[in-house]
């Protein structure tokens, strides 16, 4: 990462590095990003052949956790029935922000197989929860995997920390703005009402985000 | 023993209540009898010494246009052999006595034709969903389920 680079740069090398804080947090979390293991069918073989030494996840710096409370983003790997919506919301909920969701194989992207027939399938896990990365594949071959994880590190990489607004597109300020009008809204209801709203109204800072807190709306 | 001298063997001792054998070479050779003497008839294929199915292969609903089948897929590890037996159940009232009691295996096989195609098993211990979730509506393998548009909010059409 650009980070290191810099030890050899001419002008700013010998040793010494000058960066952004933001680089260097970012640096350190894109490279411990600890996983939430969510295997659901035949894509969690492949992602086990992923854990075993001839591809050896972990030098990523890719660690598996059994908690959603320690894991930075969650592997989505196989066909989400809907049996297992509510389980994979609540353990998304249950993780603490900044997090990120990566989606394995035909069936977590789409339906897969299932996409017609299937009564008893989510049609993508998106519906549920916001997804960062989609890995297509049925299965997806680990290298195709691989390639995922490296996108989703390049976008913890570069993602915005501090003034995050000065940094953001026009189209993701507006949905911002209207987002925090609506938990602005919820909140005073709230008041109001005397109810307490789960968190599960305050997700990221994506687009993805405010489709979701339309449907938590109506629901 | 043969399809044949099963069917044969099994009409000597229940008579009406055993109704007919097809047999051809595509298919496993099966008989159909009538539901209400099963319980009493599967004990006899398990315990009698030229029967002795002590294994049931698989247990399964189907839907026809004119009725509700339960299927028994019965295999004799002792004296390997096998037979098929069918149960024709009207499609307003299926129900039919369950086979726990003869096969434990049947409790599982049980539970998930009544899921998937609405089959009713009279005294079986825990007759509830299996597979799909418990507040699910409706048979899902029956010929005229419909998709529901939801479920818990979450859209289902592709
Ligand atoms: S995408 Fe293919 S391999 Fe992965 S869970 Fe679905 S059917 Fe199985």
């Amino acid at each position: 990462m650009g980070l290191l680079n810099r030890l050899d740069d001419p002008i700013q090398g010998d040793g010494i590095i000058l960066g952004t804080v933001e680089d260097l947090l970012n640096w350190g979390r894109s490279k411990s990003d600890w996983y939430l293991q969510f295997g659901l069918a035949c894509c969690a073989i492949e992602f086990m052949a992923l854990n075993a030494a001839h591809f050896d996840m972990m030098r990523f710096g890719a660690i598996p956790r059994t908690s959603p409370r320690q894991a930075d983003f969650i592997i989505v790997s196989g066909t989400v029935t809907l049996k297992m919506a509510d389980r994979i919301k609540t353990l998304y909920e249950q993780m603490s922000e900044p997090r990120y969701v990566m989606s394995m194989g035909s069936c977590a992207n789409t339906g897969g197989p299932y996409w017609e027939h299937g009564y008893h399938v989510v049609k993508g896990v998106d519906r549920l929860i916001p997804v960062d990365v989609y890995v297509p594949g049925c299965p997806p071959r680990p290298e195709a995997f691989f390639e995922g994880l490296v996108k989703l590190q390049k976008m913890i990489s570069t993602q915005a920390i501090f003034r995050k607004r000065e940094k953001m597109s026009a189209e993701d300020l507006a949905a911002l703005e209207l987002r925090n009008k609506k938990i602005q809204e919820y909140n005073e209801r709230a008041a109001q009402e005397n109810i307490e709203f789960t968190n599960a109204k305050h997700v990221g800072y994506s687009r993805y985000s405010l489709d979701f807190l339309n449907k938590g709306e109506q629901s | 023993m043969t399809a044949n001298e099963i069917y044969e063997k099994l009409k000597s001792e229940f008579g009406d209540e055993i109704i007919s054998l097809t047999e051809d070479a595509a298919n496993e050779a099966f008989i159909v009898v009538k539901p209400q003497r099963i319980v009493e008839i599967c004990l006899v294929l398990r315990d009698d010494p030229n029967f002795k199915f002590d294994y049931m292969a698989n247990l399964t609903g189907m839907d026809y246009p004119n009725n509700l089948t339960v299927v028994y897929h019965l295999y004799s590890i002792p004296l390997n052999h096998r037979i098929v037996l069918k149960v024709e159940l009207n499609k307003e009232n299926p129900s039919v006595e369950s086979v726990e009691k003869v096969w434990k295996t049947a409790n599982w096989h049980e539970r998930e034709a009544y899921d998937m195609f609405g089959i009713i098993f009279e005294n079986h211990p825990f007759l509830v969903r299996i597979l799909t979730p418990y507040d699910w509506e409706g048979h899902p393998l029956r010929k005229d389920y419909k998709e529901p548009e939801t479920y818990h909010g979450v859209k289902i059409a592709y």
